[in-house]
């Protein structure tokens, strides 16, 4: 219930106060009496409302304490409005400013980190604690890392409001793109950040119904994070076609499904619309590898990524063009990822050529990082010698 | 909020130099234009334009003592070439100002700064 609130408290206190720490402080207070006295005392009938005027009251509170900050005459003035009302509040009256504060938090003019960070705190109610630990640093860098983020949006003037239609393509990449970093933070093995943007992904979606690609997105991690169980098998990556698909979150792929026809409905075509719509593909049986190819061709043309015609070859291979497929690998410039030898491979041994797929192997092993995947090529490697 | 604009000219090319004539003759024209419609956006405050780099004269003291070194502060290439100031509404406003100005698109770059206010 506090997670779930945290992030609309925030909005709404920023949007109202004009200043992010205090408006967490605000917030942090709010949420503390509420922590006392709701147990002894009862839920209110309108939580969000009672958290907000609360907060709203402790922050004139401290500004009538301070008087050096500027905005305070503004404040005492609007005192008067939410004074008095605790018996009869209306959640309506509380607009909704947590898309404000997404844009915000994911401003290009901050460091990536800490647009990570920042959106990590005030809309998913993570202490700094907690994402320290998600992202293996000590507690105070990142403490520092926030507390700079928020004083560069008050000095620096980054406005707190949802972009002009001019702006809105590139600030909407920028917020899909940091929900979807911590994502595949989360997939890399801390499952809380993955849920987490899952978390994120379904508030945007709910609050810009008619951006395709922010359904792309949802459908994207609701998809892949389905999987989570059964990625890996005795600490071995296990590849798609052979994972337990009993292991999978048959419920949340239908969801993902479904959130995927709202994405196509209004015509979407983005890259995380097309990465959605070959998740959903992927899962489906049997696979449709030529329509996959055809779906990696229109993503590579959008991105201009060879790992994406890396992905595409993949397709054609199963789709019976192994050949083609070699041919495609072979001119891609990504000598330095593993995952195009370990493809090279792959292709190299259905067609016979063990040992030039050894070669191949062996400078996938070389570039490999992580143990599980190490594994992984290591018996693939073997299996061409039965 | 009150911004500094400042001008880095990294390799734009400068009238006179070689780079410059190598420019299109639409070029050589659109660059001034632009540099005087930037000037005339309300809001700014145009700055003047500084001698090269190569003129500069850096000043520091360590231990009481002035200490001088020739040129600019840092390395020749991303030395400051201009200013200006611009009175806006966010940082997004002046974003946009400075994606207009010649040198952000020629090889340089613009750096915005918030100026303290009172």
């Amino acid at each position: 219930m506090f997670r779930d609130e945290w992030g609309r408290v925030l909005a709404s206190l920023i949007g109202f106060l004009g200043d992010f720490d205090l408006a967490e402080e605000a917030a942090q207070e709010a949420f503390a009496i509420a922590a006392e006295r709701w147990p002894r005392e009862g839920t209110p009938a309108n939580p969000r409302a009672w958290l907000v005027t609360t907060a709203r009251n402790r922050a004139v509170d401290r500004l009538r304490r301070d008087r050096t900050l500027a905005v305070k005459t503004r404040l005492l003035e609007a005192r008067e409005t939410v004074e008095d009302k605790m018996d009869n509040l209306d959640e309506t009256a509380i607009p909704d400013e947590r898309l404000e504060l997404l844009f915000t938090c994911c401003h290009p003019a901050l460091a990536l980190d800490a647009q990570v960070a920042l959106t990590l705190r005030a809309l998913g109610g993570l202490t700094t604690e907690e994402i320290a630990r998600a992202f293996l640093v000590p507690e105070a860098t990142m403490a520092k890392r926030l507390v700079r983020a928020k004083e560069k949006i008050k000095a620096a003037g980054i406005p707190f409001r949802v972009p002009p239609a001019h702006l809105l393509p590139d600030r909407l990449g920028a917020v899909l793109a940091v929900i979807y970093l911590i994502f595949n933070e989360g997939y890399g093995g801390r499952g809380e950040l993955a849920r987490e943007a899952i978390r994120l992904g379904r508030a945007a979606a709910e609050l810009m119904p008619d951006e395709p690609e922010v359904h792309g997105l949802l459908t994207l991690m609701l998809v892949n994070d389905a999987r989570r169980e059964a990625r890996f098998a005795d600490g071995t990556v296990v590849l798609l076609r052979e994972q337990d698909r009993s292991l999978w979150d048959a419920e949340q792929i239908e969801e993902g499904r479904a959130v995927l026809h709202r994405a196509l409905a209004p015509g979407g075509g983005g890259p995380y619309v097309l990465q959605a719509a070959i998740a959903v593909l992927h899962v489906d049986e049997p696979t449709d590898w030529p329509q996959l190819a055809a779906l990696y061709g229109e993503l590579a043309r959008v991105t201009g990524s060879p790992v994406v015609e890396l992905n595409r070859a993949a397709a054609l291979a199963e789709a019976g063009e192994v050949e083609l497929a070699l041919a495609l690998v072979d001119n891609l410039d990504l000598d330095r990822y593993h995952y195009l030898h370990a493809t090279r491979g792959e292709l190299l041994g259905r067609l016979g050529r063990a040992d030039d797929a050894r070669l191949a192997y062996d400078r996938a092993l070389e570039l490999v990082h992580s143990d599980a995947e190490r594994r992984f090529l290591a018996r693939r490697r073997a299996e061409l010698d039965d | 909020m009150k911004y500094m604009l400042l001008i880095h000219q990294g390799e734009t090319p400068v009238p006179g130099s070689a780079e410059w004539d190598g420019l299109s003759d639409d070029e050589k024209r659109r660059i001034p234009a632009d540099y005087q419609a930037i000037n005339s956006t309300p809001g700014v405050t145009p700055g003047m334009w500084m001698e090269s780099p190569e003129t500069a004269t850096t000043v520091r003291v360590e231990d009481g003592r002035t200490l001088t070194t020739d040129g600019p502060f840092v390395a020749v290439k991303e030395a400051l070439g201009g200013y200006l100031f611009f009175e806006a509404e966010n940082l997004d406003a002046a974003i946009e100002l400075a994606a207009r100005i010649p040198a952000a698109r020629l090889g340089g770059a613009i750096e915005v700064r918030p100026l303290k206010e009172g």
